[in-house]
């Protein structure tokens, strides 16, 4: 059974109780009172691609609409501006809900494939704690090659005069691509964190039995 | 001994070679000239930014801002950890209230982070650099050290996000915080009170992955800057400064407008009011070159 439908087993007919249980902050979302300030507050909802602002994200949810939610692009829009945070009246956590639902929707393979944020997401994350240290260059070079190689040439030459400029200004180091930057302790780190993942996926678990 | 000491969290972006190693070494001949004294926690890691999100989960993210906790504790114990990166300071901030408020929370770190043989006794007091600088300095200290005001030059300050929000600078307001603006005026410059971009977010990580999106924020912030007759604009975020400055080329080439204005540091026009040349400023490390404060730095100190 796969993760998803696990979770979707468990949790019928109950949206609104599996975001409270599984998302971080997802407590939170029977709290809205649809004002929409969330939506005017919002700098990417003025742009195109918006399809669900958040507190029509919140509806959504309160209506069952697990498929729509989940496979959602919006959460992944986030520029965790914060504006939506520090505006709402009911002083929901807007940012960290529309991370949580984002993150639990990767999490259970639901969210949407293509979607260049999600994937930079977890680029960003991997390639900070495989070091315990962002490298810059392998980051941007791993966003650009993610579609293919052909791709990631044409990505790189659309970027090359920013990458020069910043690397004319000393702050792009080309050398960065044979080690970089790092921590002396990684497996400590790589211990910690692996431990930090196995106790919180034992409480998600204790919860969905509970 | 110095004034003030603290434990710094320098940060990924601050490093040598990296996209804001020109703060670092601006922050660092500040500092000097302020005598605050920072010294590295040893072996710090990454904050995980915002947008780890998706792989990061709750407690991971936590436990690698605990982490350098433990190692601020162990190293300096007592002393409150100062951050200049945005970023950082939000991350650290944020696992700082989520672990005070969360007694749970507090023992699946330590938990966790008994696997680096880490531990924590005590939350450390989280600072953003411009708080030592308001809050434990205030303006009139700053302001005695400036012996080559930066005359006649229009500043537009842009505050970004996540120095301002969700957490901000005790006694500012969200839309319109003021201390940007009295810096540039510490400074001797001429600030823009009533530039509306300032708190406008720059697409923050979006700049790499829906570049489209980010640019149209870029776009609004740069022009509104230029509209009130901006020379620079100044800023206190490493991603702020970067993707403002870097991406003007190809918001030009999206927008067919003509931009072409230098993005700084509050830390550079310190240096060069307090009297450091274009290199203690870090002004090499411009992408668009800031003419107008080469020359500035270049000009004989009035002592």
């Amino acid at each position: 059974m796969s993760a998803n439908t696990a979770v979707a087993e468990k949790y019928r007919n109950n949206f609104l109780k599996e975001i409270e249980e599984q998302v971080e902050m997802g407590d939170w979302v029977k709290m809205c009172m649809q004002c929409g300030v969330c939506s005017g507050s919002c700098p990417t909802n003025f742009q195109s691609a918006w399809d669900h602002p958040p507190q029509e994200l919140f509806m959504m949810i309160r209506a069952g609409k697990r498929e729509e939610v989940l496979t959602s692009s919006s959460m992944w829009n986030c520029t965790s501006c914060y504006n939506c945070i520090v505006r709402c009246p009911r002083k929901i956590p807007i940012t960290h809900i529309m991370h949580g639902l984002a993150e639990y929707a990767h999490r259970i393979g639901m969210a949407p494939k293509m979607q260049a944020t999600r994937f930079f997401s977890g680029l960003f994350w991997k390639n900070a704690t495989h070091t315990g240290r962002v490298n810059e260059l392998k980051l941007s070079l791993g966003l650009y090659f993610k579609d293919g190689f052909v791709q990631g040439v044409k990505n790189g030459m659309a970027m090359q005069s920013v990458a020069l400029g910043l690397v004319k200004a000393g702050r792009l180091n080309v050398l960065e691509l044979f080690g970089g930057h790092k921590c002396k302790d990684q497996k400590g780190i790589h211990a910690m964190l692996a431990k930090a993942y196995e106790i919180e996926r034992v409480r998600k678990a204790a919860k969905m039995a509970g | 001994m110095a004034t003030k000491e603290y434990a710094f969290y320098p940060g990924c972006s601050s490093q040598k070679g990296a996209s804001a190693s020109n703060y670092l070494t601006s922050v660092e001949a500040m500092c000097k000239t302020l005598d605050v004294k920072l010294t590295e926690i040893p072996d710090w890691n990454c904050c995980g930014a915002s947008i780890g999100y998706a792989e990061a989960g709750e407690l991971p993210r936590h436990v690698l801002n605990a982490r350098n906790f433990a190692l601020s504790e162990q190293h300096m114990p007592g002393k409150e950890i100062v951050a200049t990166c945005a970023a950082c300071w939000l991350g650290a901030r944020e696992t700082r209230e989520r672990l005070t408020h969360s007694e749970t929370l507090m023992a699946d770190t330590r938990e966790a982070l008994k696997e680096a043989g880490l531990t924590i006794n005590e939350m450390p007091n989280i600072r953003h650099m411009v708080e030592v600088l308001i809050e434990d300095l205030g303006f009139d200290e700053m302001k005695k050290h400036v012996v080559r005001p930066l005359e006649g030059v229009k500043i537009a300050g842009y505050v970004g996000c996540q120095t301002n929000r969700p957490f901000g600078v005790d006694g500012e307001s969200f839309e319109n915080p003021q201390y940007l603006d009295k810096m540039v005026e510490m400074v001797g410059a001429e600030p823009i009170p009533d530039y509306e971009q300032k708190v406008t977010c720059c697409g923050g990580a979006l700049a790499f992955s829906e570049p489209e999106k980010a640019q149209a924020q870029i776009k609004d912030i740069v022009e509104s800057a230029y509209d009130h007759g901006a020379e620079m604009i100044v800023t206190p975020c490493p991603l702020c400064q970067a993707n403002v400055e870097i991406y003007q080329g190809q918001v030009n080439k999206r927008y067919g407008t003509k931009f072409d204005i230098p993005v700084m540091y509050y830390s550079q026009l310190m240096v060069v009011a307090y009297g450091g040349d274009a290199k203690a400023a870090g002004l090499n490390g411009q992408v668009i070159k800031a003419r107008r404060l080469e020359e500035i730095a270049a000009k004989p100190v009035k002592r």
